[in-house]
């Protein structure tokens, strides 16, 4: 059994309401980065797991995810294994 | 009759809601978050506060401390359970209530008085309010920001389940009445079965004209005068007696 990186990404939904994105978007404008179109705010886990391969690892973050890392109503998630730890 | 008010990691409403199940007549029984059991209570409340710290999401980890199974079982069973504020949240989480409370819209805790408008007077939990009524009480939190998917919304509205609504002090529900961005204005929900809500704004803390409130009082009694209503006749009714009346 090997341990592997996941890298979990937790974003708001489309067509969300993403008020902190949606400050940091005027931050950017203010200084001067007017070609900034949209600014969505989510968050970045990361994960060490023991598995057999990286798709087992995989799997049993997705499991995870539905459960527990992620609310389904507001959030997508993307699962990625980054490699071996 | 006893209604349990659990306290998790984290909670700070539940001797508010303590008090208040004893100013409405009944005993509150403390509740640890690791008991399996409510021991038999006759309601519940998921008081305020912040649970496991709000970390990850609020209520995301609340939903599994082991005194939710008996919680969820307790609500699917038809058992009366009130979430207030953070309750409300982890209620949510739980799937015992539709949608979801995200970040407020203006990005701050917010925390003062807010005017509501009651929905429906004919839940377990309004029955001591008249429909139309605005009351007063306090809000106190970040992610107060009711979300729920268009079809989920239509369902609610359409069902009469949004009971309580923020609104002006003539009990219009504008924009400006809006304190998070909640879809619709909404403060509280009932689930399709009628006997689990949430409602973000704090009752609990509007019990005593010494706290500047008691509008929160009438909520506690209805939960009373609902358990009450829905206790098991005494056995004399079986031998043919008249108990009409009968105080209990």
């Amino acid at each position: 059994m090997s341990r592997f990186r996941v890298e979990v990404l937790v974003t708001p939904r489309p067509g969300l309401l993403d008020p902190e994105g949606g400050a940091i978007h005027h931050a950017l404008a203010s200084l001067g980065y007017d070609e900034v179109a949209e600014v969505r705010v989510g968050k970045a886990i990361y994960l060490e797991v023991a598995a057999d391969s990286a798709a087992a690892a995989a799997a049993r973050v997705e499991e995870s995810c539905r459960k527990l890392l992620a609310n389904p109503v507001t959030e997508d998630f993307a699962v990625t294994v980054r490699g071996e730890a | 009759m006893r209604i349990a008010v659990i306290t998790l990691p984290g909670s700070n409403c539940d001797q508010d809601c303590h008090r208040s199940v004893e100013a409405a007549g009944a005993t509150a029984v403390p509740v640890w978050h690791r008991e399996m059991s409510l021991g038999g209570a006759d309601a519940v409340i998921v008081p305020g506060g912040f649970a496991h710290g709000d970390y990850l999401r609020p209520g995301a980890i609340a939903r599994f401390s082991p005194i939710m199974t008996p919680v969820v079982e307790f609500a699917r069973s038809g058992g009366l359970v009130v979430g207030i504020c953070n309750g409300f949240q982890i209620l949510c989480e739980a799937g015992l209530l539709p949608g979801a409370l995200l970040r407020n819209r203006s990005l701050r805790f917010q925390s003062h008085d807010c005017a509501l408008r009651v929905e429906r007077s004919d839940t377990p939990f309004t029955s001591r309010y008249r429909e139309g009524q605005v009351i007063w009480m306090p809000l106190a939190h970040a992610d107060g920001n009711y979300y729920a998917d268009p079809g989920t919304l239509e369902e609610l509205e359409c069902e009469g389940r949004v009971v309580f609504r923020y609104s002006d002090a003539e009990g219009e529900s504008t924009e400006e009445a809006n304190p998070n961005g909640s879809l619709n204005g909404i403060a509280g929900i009932v689930n399709e079965g009628g006997n689990v809500l949430g409602l973000m704004p704090h009752p609990d803390r509007a019990i005593d004209l010494a706290l500047g409130w008691q509008d929160g009082l009438p909520l506690f009694e209805s939960l009373v005068d609902s358990v009450r209503q829905r206790a098991p006749a005494p056995v004399a009714v079986a031998e043919g007696r008249a108990l009409a009346g009968t105080a209990r």
